[in-house]
C-alpha cells in the first residue's frame, strides 16, 4: 500500500471526508452530496450552464473576492486602530514598516475589483433575461447585495483617514442632508415641525445620522468602522446564502427551457 | 502641466515598452491560433504584419525614452472641442452606431482591430502628462480596467445575441439550447472554479505588488481638495449635481435606480429571452437598461472621473487641470423666463408684512410655469403615453405595473431631457423655491 493510500484508509482522512475519493462516476456523485463546501453545488448540470462565454463567471468571482475581503479584512484588523490618533499612523506603517503589509494593497484592489465584477454579474445576469420567472426574486436580492457592495466600498473608503477618504466621504455624505423631509436642506423640511420646534436640523437630520456628528470626525471613523467590519458583512453574509440557495431552488443557473 | 517634464518621459517610456511588448505578444499568440487550430494563415499573417510587429518595434523607441506621441495640433483640437455637450454627444452616437450596425461590429475580426486601435489609441495617449496623470492615479486605474472589460463582455454578449437571433429567424432556437447534455459538476465545474480562483489570486497578487495603494496627506477637514470627488463608482451621481439639486441627484434619483432594479422583474412582461442572449426578442427593454447602464450610469462615471477637474470644471483629456479656469455661468431658472423676460415684469414678490399662506401663494404664483409643466411631465404624460405609443403594454401590464413603468422611465429621462435643456437654453431651474429647499 503507497504512502497516500495508507492516508487515505486511516480512520483520521476518513472521519473528515465522507466520501471515496472522486474518481470514478459513483463517486463523482457522492461528493458533490456529502461534502459540506460542495454541497452548494448541484450534482450535474447542463453544459451551456458552465460554459465561461454564457456565465462569465462574474457571480462566481464575485463572492471570490468577497473571502478574499474577508481574509485579508480580518487580517487587517489586527493591525488597524479606527481612532484620530492611529488610523492614519497605521496605514503609514502598513505601508513603510509592517511585513505583509501588502494585505492592504489586496485588500483596495480587491474591493475595487468587486464593485466591477458584481456589476458585470448584475450586466450578464440581465442580457441574458434571467431574471424572469422564477428568479425574480433572487434579481431583488442581488440588487441589494449589489447595494452593500457599493456601501462595503464607501464604508472602508474612510478608514485610511487621508485627505482622500475623509473628503471623498463629506461629498458623498453631504448627499444626505438634502434628504426630502429628513434633511435639514432638505425640501419640505418644515414639515418636521413641532409647535413651532424644527425637529429637523444639522444635529438630528439624516446627514448626522449616518456620520453620528455634524461632520465627518471621530464619530463616523467609529461608526463607518462598525458597519465595515461587522454591519455589512453580516448582512451580506445572510444575503449571500439567501441569494445561492434560491439559485438551486429556482431551477439551477438559468438556461433555455 | 502645460509643458513635460524630462524625467516623465523616461519613466512613462519603461512602462510602455512593456505594454507595447505586451501586446505584440497578444498578437502573436493570436496569430499562432489562427495558423495552427483555424488553419488560417493568410489572416495569421495580417495579424502579424498589421499588429504584432509595429507593436514590437514601438517597444525599443518606448523602452529609450522617445515613444511615440500624439502631435500637439491633434491633442490641442480634442481639448478645444472637448465639452460635456461634444462628450455626451460623441459616446451617446458612438454606442447607437455600435447598436444598429451590432452584427458588423461582433465580426470578430473588427474587434481584434478595434481592440488594437483602441490599445495604441491609449498608449499613444500616455505619452501626454496631463493624460498620464489622471489614468494613473491609482484609484483610477480599476475605471481604466473597468472600461476595456465592459468594452470585451459587451462585444461578446452582443455577438451571442446577434447569432442567437440570427438562429431564432431561420427556426432553429438559441444556441444555448443545443448544449442540452448533462454533465458532472465534479470535475467539469469544480476544476474551472479552481483554476478561476488561482488565477484571480495572482493577478491580484501582481496588482498589489505593482500598484501601491493611495495614501495621502492626514485627513485635514480644514484643507478642502479641489476637485473634491466621491468614490469613482458614485461619480455619475456628483456629475448629475450639475443639473440637479443634491435631493434629486443625491437621494430621489439613487433610489429611484434601486426600486427600478428591483422592479425589472416585475414590469418586464415578456416572456421571451429566459436563459439565452437575444436583443430582437426583447429590443425594449434591452434599450432601456442599456440606456441606463451604459449611457447615463458608466459614461457620467468616465466623465465624472476622468475629466472633471477642479471646481468640477469640464477638462479635455489632454488638458491641464488649471484650477484658475473661469468658466461663465449664466443659468436662468425658468420663472425668470416667463416673467421677467417674456412679460417684462418683475418676479411676482409677496408683500414684506404677508403672513405665511400669502407668501406661499406668491410661490406659487412665481412658480407656476415650472410647476405646471413639471406636474404636465408626471401627470399627463403617462395617460397620454398608454393611449398612444405604449397602448400594448397598458393592455398587457395592468394599471399598477404599467403607472410604475411609465413614472420610473419619466423619471430616467429627466436625466437627460434637464441636460439639453441646460445646453439649449441655459435653464437652471424649472421650479425654483429656494424657501423650501426645493428646486427642480
Amino acid at each position: 500500500m503507497s504512502l497516500g493510500e495508507t492516508i487515505r484508509n486511516s480512520q483520521i482522512w476518513k472521519s473528515v471526508f465522507r466520501h471515496p475519493m472522486p474518481l470514478d462516476r459513483r463517486n463523482r456523485i457522492v461528493v458533490m452530496l456529502t461534502n459540506f463546501f460542495l454541497h452548494l453545488h448541484p450534482v450535474s448540470m447542463k453544459k451551456q450552464g458552465i460554459a465561461l462565454s454564457y456565465t462569465w463567471c462574474m457571480g462566481g468571482v464575485t463572492f471570490f473576492l468577497f473571502l478574499v475581503e474577508t481574509v485579508t479584512g480580518v487580517l487587517l484588523m489586527f493591525y488597524y486602530r479606527p481612532t484620530l490618533e492611529w488610523a492614519y499612523n497605521d496605514i503609514l506603517a502598513l505601508r513603510d514598516v509592517t511585513s505583509l503589509g501588502i494585505l492592504r494593497e489586496l485588500h483596495r484592489w480587491g474591493a475595487h475589483a468587486m464593485v466591477i465584477t458584481v456589476w458585470l454579474h448584475m450586466y450578464r445576469v440581465f442580457l441574458t433575461g434571467s431574471y424572469k420567472p422564477p428568479r425574480e426574486f433572487n434579481w431583488v436580492v442581488g440588487v441589494i447585495l449589489l447595494l452593500l457592495t457599493l456601501l462595503l466600498s464607501f464604508t472602508g473608503y474612510l478608514l485610511p483617514w487621508d485627505q482622500l477618504a475623509i473628503w471623498a466621504i463629506t461629498v458623498g455624505s453631504n448627499m444626505a442632508r438634502a434628504t426630502p423631509i429628513l434633511g435639514y436642506e432638505g425640501p419640505l423640511q418644515q414639515l418636521l415641525t413641532v409647535e413651532g420646534i424644527d425637529m429637523i436640523s444639522d444635529a438630528s437630520d439624516a446627514r448626522f445620522g449616518l456620520l453620528g456628528a455634524r461632520f465627518v470626525g471621530e464619530e463616523t471613523l467609529n461608526r463607518f468602522y462598525v458597519l465595515h467590519c461587522v454591519g455589512i458583512p453580516l448582512a451580506v453574509s445572510l444575503l449571500l446564502a439567501i441569494h445561492f440557495w434560491r439559485v438551486r431552488k429556482d431551477g439551477g443557473i438559468s438556461g433555455p427551457l | 502641466m502645460h509643458g513635460t517634464d524630462p524625467g516623465f518621459l523616461q519613466s512613462i517610456g519603461t512602462f510602455l515598452g512593456f505594454y507595447y511588448l505586451f501586446i505584440s505578444l497578444m498578437n502573436s499568440v493570436m496569430a499562432l491560433y489562427l495558423w495552427g487550430k483555424k488553419g488560417r494563415p493568410d489572416l495569421a499573417i495580417a495579424v502579424l504584419v498589421l499588429f504584432a510587429v509595429p507593436f514590437l518595434m514601438l517597444s525599443p523607441f518606448a523602452l529609450s525614452g522617445q515613444p511615440p506621441g500624439l502631435p500637439t495640433w491633434f491633442t490641442d483640437t480634442v481639448n478645444a472641442a472637448a465639452n460635456a455637450v461634444v462628450y455626451t454627444a460623441l459616446t451617446t452616437g458612438a454606442l447607437v452606431l455600435l447598436y444598429l450596425c451590432r452584427s458588423f461590429f461582433v465580426r470578430k475580426d473588427v474587434a481584434w482591430v478595434m481592440l488594437n486601435v483602441a490599445l495604441l489609441l491609449m498608449g499613444l495617449s500616455m505619452t501626454n502628462q496631463n493624460f498620464a496623470l489622471i489614468v494613473t492615479k491609482p484609484d483610477n486605474v480599476p475605471i481604466v480596467g473597468l472600461v476595456f472589460l465592459l468594452g470585451f463582455f459587451t462585444w461578446l454578449a452582443t455577438a451571442k445575441a446577434v447569432e442567437n437571433d440570427d438562429r431564432i429567424a431561420r427556426g432553429l432556437g438559441p444556441a444555448e439550447k443545443d448544449d442540452n447534455e448533462k454533465v458532472l459538476v465534479w470535475p467539469d465545474l469544480v476544476y474551472t472554479e479552481l483554476i478561476c480562483m488561482v488565477a484571480l489570486t495572482a493577478f491580484l497578487l501582481v496588482w498589489a505588488i505593482g500598484l501601491p495603494a493611495p495614501l495621502e496627506e492626514p485627513a485635514s477637514s480644514v484643507k478642502t481638495p479641489n476637485p473634491s470627488k466621491a468614490p469613482w463608482y458614485f461619480l455619475g451621481l456628483q456629475e448629475m449635481l450639475v443639473y440637479y439639486d443634491p435631493w434629486m441627484a443625491g437621494v430621489v434619483l439613487p433610489s429611484l435606480i434601486v426600486f427600478g432594479l428591483m422592479a425589472i422583474p416585475y414590469i418586464d412582461f415578456n416572456k421571451l429571452g429566459n436563459g439565452y442572449y437575444t436583443i430582437k426578442e426583447r429590443r425594449f427593454s434591452y434599450l432601456v437598461f442599456q440606456i441606463g447602464f451604459l449611457d447615463l450610469w458608466v459614461t457620467l462615471i468616465i466623465l465624472g472621473t476622468f475629466l472633471r477637474g477642479p471646481n468640477w470644471n469640464f477638462f479635455g483629456p489632454y488638458e491641464f487641470w488649471d484650477p484658475h479656469k473661469v468658466l461663465a455661468l449664466n443659468n436662468v431658472d425658468l420663472s425668470e423666463y416667463f416673467w421677467v423676460r417674456g412679460l417684462n415684469q418683475g418676479l411676482p414678490r409677496a408683500p414684506v408684512d404677508a403672513d405665511g399662506l400669502t407668501k406661499f401663494l406668491y410661490i406659487l404664483l412665481r412658480e407656476s410655469p415650472g410647476i405646471v409643466l413639471v406636474l404636465l411631465y408626471f401627470l399627463a404624460l403617462p395617460p397620454l403615453l398608454a393611449t398612444t405609443i405604449f397602448r400594448r403594454f397598458l393592455a398587457k401590464m395592468g394599471f399598477i405595473r404599467y403607472m410604475v413603468l411609465a413614472n420610473l422611465l419619466l423619471f430616467m429621462a429627466a436625466l437627460p431631457l434637464k441636460m439639453i435643456l441646460r445646453w439649449t437654453v441655459n435653464l437652471k431651474y424649472l421650479v425654483a423655491i429656494p424657501e423650501y429647499f426645493l428646486n427642480f
